[in-house]
């Protein structure tokens, strides 16, 4: 009779990675369907960010949202920690490496670790440039009620270094998310020979979808057309 | 198709044993027919190799047509060879141009360790299918042979799995040194037949534990695997034994 540990076994760590990236794709969605609020101010200027500060101040001050923010947390860390410690794991099962490596995968799947690592530090300066200046203001100055969290996002993407920070960013979680959106399906067994094109295509919709609206906020900030 | 004769540039991965430092040797060798086998290219340089006073380089072999899964040789970065759905016996010289460069690796994992030159200790895959790629059956007359009914479907289905000739290809390949390729291969043919249910549920669980305790990786999906499979064995067999185990991790107590 078997004596392995669930969460210890391969199938068990890719299912925290699968469980744990479901949750975060559905955080995705959530976080790109209320920034996507900000073009609202290219087609109507007069409307100066009040629908986007809106929806942000709500998503700042309200108390299931805090919530969901220290699960997400929680969520994110996981995902991170499994997925370094499947990556170390997994190269140490080929101590002698070949001459020439294997190529008969995409090299964004073969580089998921890479990718996560930069999405990592990506969001520390994300987290630095907009999360933590909300913070400050619902804690420290207790003036969330005035913060401009569109202005605030305006004067950032006026500097060329952060636009390409950003870019790069969500770059690294395009490919993240072509790879990662299947896999998850992969791991859970949630495909048959059926469906199986059609979660490979929501995948790459997926991913191209939101990462294009997310490319596209710096862009359209730094050229002036969202200002 | 023409035939023509290769002058070919061979680095060859030669290993004394399992705790020798193995290194590249380059040999160069003519008058390769285009209708030999990469094999037969092998025994040729072997041939010559005695003839001048030197090792032969051992390699695996046997049926030499691509049914018994012993041949395994890495070749220019891929294993098998550079032709789709392929086993290196069956792989031909005229895959390759007169004047070529062929690098020829063993397979690379901590789990099928060299035990000299091109010869890997597959082992660990015998001792999978030792922990559940199997049916139990009492011995006793035969049954009649249409007694158990299977939707041809599933016959179909459980008949491409069985496809897989163990030749570990699939590990070779994917940058996890996994062997899920190759232990879903028997647990979806097994699943997808009614012999195959009394033990449905123990047997994922423990050729993967057995997999686990090998030393092969988990697997991060990249179809490195299918890809080079001589008998193209689908990833969705993969799929397949993820939801046979989580179901089994479910409903089996383990001690
Ligand atoms: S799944 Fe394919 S590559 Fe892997 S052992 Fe079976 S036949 Fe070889
Ligand atoms: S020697 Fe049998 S499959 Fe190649």
């Amino acid at each position: 009779m078997s004596n392995g540990n669930f969460f210890t076994s391969s199938v068990g760590r890719k299912s925290i990675m699968g469980a744990t990236g479901f949750f975060l794709i559905s955080f995705l969605v959530v976080h790109v369907a209320i920034n996507s609020l900000i073009f609202i101010n290219i087609f109507n200027p007069s409307d100066k960010g009040h629908t986007f500060n809106v929806a942000a101040n709500f998503m700042a001050t309200n108390w299931v949202i805090h919530i969901m923010e220290v699960v997400l947390v929680l969520g994110l860390l996981a995902h991170a920690a499994t997925g370094i410690r499947i990556t170390i794991l997994n190269k140490q099962k080929r101590p002698v490496k070949y001459a020439i490596a294997p190529t008969s995968s995409t090299w964004y799947s073969r580089s998921m670790g890479l990718l996560g690592t930069l999405i990592l530090l990506f969001l520390v300066v994300h987290l630095r440039d907009f999360w933590y200046p909300t913070k400050v203001a619902e804690f420290v100055n207790h003036d969330i009620d005035q913060f401009n969290t569109y202005q605030v996002i305006v004067a950032a993407f006026q500097n060329p270094i952060r636009v390409v920070i950003y870019l790069v960013g969500v770059a690294s979680l395009f490919y993240h998310l072509m790879h990662g959106f299947q896999a998850a399906f992969r791991t859970f067994g949630l495909v048959n020979k059926k469906y199986f094109s059609t979660i490979q295509c929501a995948g790459k919709y997926f991913a191209i979808i939101v990462c294009t609206l997310f490319a596209l906020m710096p862009i359209l900030t730094f050229i002036g057309l969202i200002k | 198709m023409e035939h023509k004769n290769l002058s070919l540039t061979l680095k060859v991965w030669r290993q004394k044993n399992s705790k020798a430092q193995g290194g590249f040797e380059t040999y160069k060798i003519d008058g390769i027919s285009t209708e030999m086998s990469f094999l037969e290219m092998f025994d040729v340089l072997n041939e010559k190799l005695i003839n001048e006073g030197k090792e032969p380089v051992a390699f695996d072999h046997d049926c030499r047509e691509g049914i018994c899964g012993m041949c395994s040789m890495y070749i220019n970065g891929r294993p098998h060879g550079p032709w789709h759905g392929t086993t290196t016996c069956q792989l031909h010289m005229r895959a390759f141009n007169n004047g070529d460069t062929i690098v020829v690796e063993p397979w690379r994992a901590k789990a099928f360790p060299v035990i000299r030159d091109l010869v890997v200790d597959r082992s660990a895959f015998d001792r999978i299918i030792e922990a559940g790629g199997y049916v139990s059956v009492n011995t006793g007359t035969p049954q009649d042979a249409n007694a158990i009914p299977i939707p041809k479907q599933k016959a179909d289905a459980a008949f491409d799995s069985a496809a897989c000739i163990g030749c570990g290809a699939c590990v070779a390949a994917c940058k996890n040194s996994s062997a899920m390729l190759f232990v879903s291969a028997k647990v979806a043919q097994l699943a997808n037949l009614p012999q195959g249910q009394p033990e449905r549920a123990t047997r994922a669980l423990n050729m993967l534990d057995q997999m686990d305790k090998e030393g092969f990786g988990s697997c991060t999906h990249t179809g490195a695997c299918e890809a080079v499979c001589p008998k193209e064995i689908s990833v969705l067999n993969i799929a397949k034994l993820n939801n046979e185990y989580l179901g089994a991790s479910l409903t089996v107590a383990r001690d």
